[in-house]
């Protein structure tokens, strides 16, 4: 067995008990909200904006272990990337969670995001994984919507 | 084993629950190399051996389509059918069999008298009270036919306990209300409804009654004629039958004045360009083939059930509560969303520690099943201010040890998420 990550690593246990980059940020210029409706998920993104480059992102809500430490790993790994990066990051972290095991895939820059790569392992779990995820990039493209992940 | 479940009348006897449990292939799974533990028999419930091989026998030796072959197959199918039309109407004890409608599921049923009687009868400014305990396939359906007759829909509270306000049901219960649609057993909650009451109240002011009864008929008998109830339908496949068949049992005064709800074959007598003349009961409602095996399948688990006795049924599971009630309380930061009085064993609760989805997760990986999440009962939810619930539905097959089982899984859960 390559690799097999169980789902629900320390790092996610860590984040999911005392989240990063939690709460409501006044000053954001943009924002959008994410709704699982099957489970009740629900989060805020907020994002803060110095051109095209992301200066802060924050999150508040409520989840699962999976949905609420996604977002929270998520806003360590934003901030300082321009838009296109934050996007091409997103492509690599779903390809990772949604496909089998590849070597070559998983150590293409995902760092720390790769503790969520026992997701593959659990499809039900990929929309909790990938919850904040949208919502951020709704907020990046100030679509000004609702994201549902059902 | 069936013969074994043919137990003396004593109003004492217990149920052999290892030699029900035998009858059930599923049982003696493994998943994730733990044993099985099945807890979300409020979502379905398993199959006996009888139930799979009255399916696969149908299939094997008799298939045929029903109603119009002349031919031994045809015949046999036909009789194998109007027997499990018979058996239902036993197990339910409705007094006439072609009160007994088949439909592909229990959700269909309430459609069909939300479109066929309330499409007919209700009109601008009449109400349909439902209650907040409902499950979305008895809110839905109600809401489509409002819409296009111009009714209104009035709900009916629940207290913090999961019990519906009596009250409050005699408040709005008048001269408007033209129809009455209720849960029998809350899914989300285990809640048993005082539905003699309703019913009585109803009828005092000419008001008829559905009962969904898909919780209901698993786990206690269900008799039409000692209810006094207009409408019930049953979710076969929550009491040892197969997907995709449901039940409507109507009062035939009732049925006789409602319009058919789907047309083609089989709900006719004649058929021109000119006019169409519909079938009699039960078959103007059953337009089409019928989900045959499906219905020779539902025979034989309510003749199952009946050999075991719904009585016996409901004491033992009333066992299984009171002992989950007891061992679940032990569970650290395990707090029960629904606590009504009269129940059945079913536990909705939440822990402090992790979400019910997690809480789920890790007791599948203990091999134990149950569901979370918001039990397409929404409004329920709302009211206990909670996204969603761990929830372990209990069926006559499940045993105290496997109760243990689910308090050592929480404790499991307390401590990846302490």
């Amino acid at each position: 067995m390559p690799n097999k990550r169980s789902l629900y690593e320390q790092v996610i246990l860590d984040h999911n008990k005392a989240p990063r980059n939690f709460g409501e940020l006044p000053d954001a210029d943009r924002k959008a909200e994410g709704y699982n409706a099957l489970c009740g998920d629900q989060f805020t993104i907020f994002l803060k904006m110095d051109g095209d480059v992301i200066d802060t992102v924050q999150f508040e809500g409520s989840g699962c272990a999976i949905s609420k430490s996604s977002a929270s790993v998520m806003t360590t790994q934003l901030k300082g990337k321009t838009r296109s990066e934050a996007e091409a990051l997103f492509q690599k972290f779903h390809a990772m969670i949604t496909s089998g095991f590849d070597a070559e895939l998983d150590e293409a820059g995902l760092g720390k995001l790769m503790v969520f790569s026992g997701v593959r392992e659990y499809p039900v779990r990929i929309k909790c994984a990938t919850l904040a995820w949208h919502t951020m990039l709704s907020a990046l493209h100030d679509d000004d919507g609702t994201v549902s992940t059902e | 084993m069936t013969s074994d479940l043919k137990h003396s009348a004593g109003a004492t006897a217990q149920l052999d629950v290892d030699a029900i449990r035998a009858d059930f292939p599923i049982l003696s799974l493994r998943p994730h190399g733990k044993p099985l533990v099945y807890l979300d028999n409020a979502a379905t419930g398993q199959k006996p051996q009888q139930v799979i091989d009255a399916t696969s026998a149908f299939y094997a030796s008799q298939n045929s389509n029903v109603h119009r072959g002349i031919h031994h197959l045809s015949q046999l199918a036909t009789e194998k059918y109007d027997a499990a039309r018979e058996s239902v109407c036993r197990f339910i004890n409705a007094p006439d069999s072609r009160e007994v409608i088949f439909t592909s599921g229990n959700t269909e049923a309430l459609n069909l008298v939300a479109q066929s009687y309330g499409g007919t009868f209700l009109g601008e400014g009449d109400e349909v009270i439902l209650s907040q305990l409902e499950h979305h396939s008895n809110i839905v359906p109600w809401q489509m036919v409002c819409e296009r007759t111009g009714a209104k829909l009035r709900v009916i509270p629940i207290d913090d306990n999961g019990d519906i306000i009596l009250d409050e049901f005699e408040k709005m219960l008048g001269p408007k209300t033209k129809f009455v649609s209720l849960i029998y057993v809350s899914n989300a909650l285990g809640t048993i409804n005082p539905v003699k009451k309703i019913i009585e109240l109803s009828h005092a002011q000419g008001v008829p009654v559905l009962l969904d009864s898909a919780q209901a008929a698993p786990h206690m008998p269900v008799d039409v004629q000692d209810l006094d109830c207009d409408f019930l339908t049953i979710a076969p496949h929550k009491m040892c039958g197969p997907t995709g068949i449901g039940v409507l049992y109507g009062k035939t005064k009732h049925l006789e004045a409602m319009p058919p709800f789907k047309g083609g074959g089989d709900m006719i007598i004649s058929v021109t360009f000119e006019k169409t003349t519909y079938n009699r009961l039960p078959f103007k409602f059953e337009a089409g083939t019928p989900n045959i095996a499906g219905v020779i399948g539902l025979g034989a688990a309510v003749e199952y059930l009946s050999a075991i006795g719904m009585d016996r049924v409901a004491a033992y599971e009333a066992e299984l509560l009171e002992y989950g009630k007891k061992a679940l309380r032990e569970v650290e930061g395990l707090t029960f969303i629904g606590t009504a009085e009269e129940r059945t064993a079913t536990f909705s609760f939440t822990l402090d520690s992790a979400h019910p989805h997690d809480i789920g997760q890790i007791l599948d990986g203990e091999g134990i099943a149950i569901r979370a999440g918001h039990h397409c009962a929404q409004p329920v939810m709302k009211h206990f201010g909670v996204p969603a619930t761990a929830r372990a539905s209990m069926a006559f097959y499940n045993t105290t040890e496997e109760i243990d089982a689910l308090v050592e899984g929480l404790r499991k859960v307390n401590e990846v998420f302490a």
